[in-house]
């Protein structure tokens, strides 16, 4: 029970069950769609803008706890926060899940993210852990390259 | 062991399995798995293999390793022998009238593609129709789409009610002048109904209407008989039935094999090749092109003589016993939901559990060392039509037990704890 009590937290439980930033954003500037097709999960990843500053930003979906809770708990580490900085989580954030960088649990930015470690144990739900990062940067890049088409 | 056992011929009732005995014959069920005993209930996704399937294939490869039909040395002619010999067992499993109409290949979602391509591209035109059920695992899917979009024919589905069962007289209906086919689940791997196939063929043969049965699911479980059936075509796996993966047969009914073009074009399907005119071998080589998979086959063999000496009467006795049971013991749980709950069920409990997403019950089980499987199970409509996105699935073999269903129930309990449901 200790271990997979690493896995499923109090605070990842409770943002399954109650996530935050939960609904349609109605005037999102940005907007991607995040599958994972090998368990169905799907997070849809809504943003609205403030020059390079994620001003507001909202999730829809279904799938596992980790990936609900990861989700929403993404939703209100990124809000605030740039581009650039977002990104930089995301990348400290995967190192913490694949255990790559052992000291990513401890970079400050990482904060209450760092309950996400427990996933390392369990390689096959890296995954849900992670779609909702990779479906926030799919968004933000999506309106990059539809302005940069435009 | 004795091949000669046949349970249907038996005159004194089934014996019941003695399965502590039969689990000594499985090396993989004896280990720990998170630290504690293994308890493997994804037989849908393939079976554990019992020693006499291991040493048919170590006897293959460190004393008959050859190729087959060709050599006229020792190994090859024992090679040729021992491959043929499983073919043999094949027919007699599924009583097939002869050799001709049991060909090898990698799975069943090879022998549903080869009937598509083969007989699709032979007898489909635009315009026609082929007829599938809502149960379908996607192998019984796809390939007649990828045929419906290269030919123009139309994709029909007959429809299930909410136990998971087929709608017999909206099947019938949609059995028209133009449908070419009909290819149907024996078995569904998503909810466990046993499809009343006979009935099915009855139905499309009386429009002259052929029909390919997958039984991927269903030859663990149920006796196959395929003349009594009288399918067209019948398709199964060898890992699911306890035999090696990537081993395969399609049954097909001799006039229609001979009737359609070959699968696949290379080495052993062809009797002559000049640049001009290459003509093609007697059945069922016809279908067999390059190096079959010997070493599978004669696996295969083995894992069918492995279930025909202990009967399959007695292990499909065995598995209602078990299911009947888990079906008990799971439906107290507060909560669960069972998905598919038709009165002819085998082997498969497919159910979620109100709040917790499957894939977190099949991580939680797996803390507690019982492998089950989460997610659509290759059968997205399906889950659809249930309005799901996925389930978690327990499927039984001959080798689980009671017990086993207790440390389910238990585990069960543990991950609505693990959520404070």
């Amino acid at each position: 029970m200790t271990d997979l009590r690493d896995l499923y937290q109090e605070v990842l439980l409770d943002h399954s069950k109650r996530p935050r930033n939960f609904g349609v954003l109605e005037d999102a500037d940005h907007m991607a769609v995040g599958h994972n097709p090998l368990c169905g999960d799907k997070v849809v990843v809504y943003l609205r803008m403030e020059g390079d500053r994620i001003a507001e930003i909202r999730f829809q979906g279904q799938g596992c706890a980790v990936s609900q809770a990861s989700a929403s708990m993404m939703t209100e580490s990124v809000k605030g926060k740039t581009r650039a900085e977002a990104e930089a989580l995301f990348e400290r954030f995967h190192e913490l899940l694949t255990g790559k960088e052992p000291d990513a649990a401890e970079a400050p930015e990482v904060g209450k993210l760092t309950i996400f470690a427990g996933v390392r144990k369990y390689p096959v739900r890296v995954k849900c852990a992670t779609l909702a990062w990779h479906t926030l940067r799919a968004a933000l890049e999506q309106k990059t390259e539809a302005v940069s088409t435009e | 062991m004795s091949s000669a056992v046949d349970p249907a011929c038996s005159p004194t009732p089934p014996h019941a399995l003695d399965v502590e005995r039969v689990r000594e014959d499985f090396p993989a069920l004896r280990q720990q798995v998170n630290g504690k005993p293994l308890v493997y209930l994804d037989n849908a996704a393939t079976t554990q293999k019992p020693r006499p399937v291991l040493e048919a294939l170590r006897r293959f490869y460190e004393a008959d390793c050859s190729n087959v039909h060709r050599g006229v040395h020792t190994l090859s002619q024992r090679a040729t022998e021992a491959y043929e010999r499983a073919r043999e067992l094949v027919r007699r499993f599924l009583n097939a009238r002869s050799e001709e109409e049991i060909i090898f290949v990698r799975g069943t979602t090879e022998a549903i593609n080869l009937v598509a391509h083969s007989f699709g591209r032979h007898r489909v035109r635009v315009g026609d129709e082929i007829l599938i059920s809502a149960m379908e695992h996607h192998s019984n899917i796809v390939p007649w789409q990828i045929l419906c979009e290269e030919t123009g024919a139309r994709l029909r589905v007959a429809p299930i009610n909410d136990e998971g069962e087929l709608l017999l007289e909206e099947f019938e209906r949609l059995l028209t002048s133009r449908t070419r086919l009909v290819a149907i689940t024996h078995l569904s791997n998503a909810l466990g109904t046993i499809v009343p196939v006979r009935e099915v063929v009855r139905l499309a043969h009386e429009r002259g209407i052929p029909v390919l049965l997958d039984g991927a699911q269903a030859v663990a479980h149920l006796r196959v008989d395929v003349q009594e059936l009288d399918c067209d075509f019948y398709a199964f796996s060898g890992h699911k039935l306890y035999g090696p993966t990537g081993i395969g047969v399609l049954y097909g009914k001799a006039e229609w094999l001979e009737a359609m073009p070959p699968y696949q074009g290379g080495g052993d399907m062809i009797s002559s090749v000049t640049f001009e005119k290459t003509t093609y071998n007697r059945l069922p080589y016809k279908f067999e092109a390059g190096t079959p998979h010997i070493a599978g086959a004669i696996g295969l063999g083995a894992a069918i003589e492995y279930v025909t000496a202990l009967g399959l009467e007695v292990i499909a006795a065995h598995e209602r016993d078990l299911l009947a049971y888990a079906t008990e013991a799971v439906s107290g749980i507060p909560g669960l939901r069972l998905i598919g709950t038709a009165r002819e069920k085998a082997s498969i409990l497919s159910f979620t559990l109100e709040g917790v997403h499957p894939h977190d019950i099949g991580t939680i089980l797996d803390h507690e060392g019982i492998a089950i499987r989460a997610g659509h199970h290759c059968a997205q409509p399906v889950m659809e039509r249930f309005g799901v996105p996925a389930t978690a699935r327990v499927s039984f073999a001959l080798y689980n037990k009671r017990e086993e269903v207790d440390a389910l129930v238990r585990a069960l309990e543990k991950v609505r704890e693990v959520f404070g449901r």
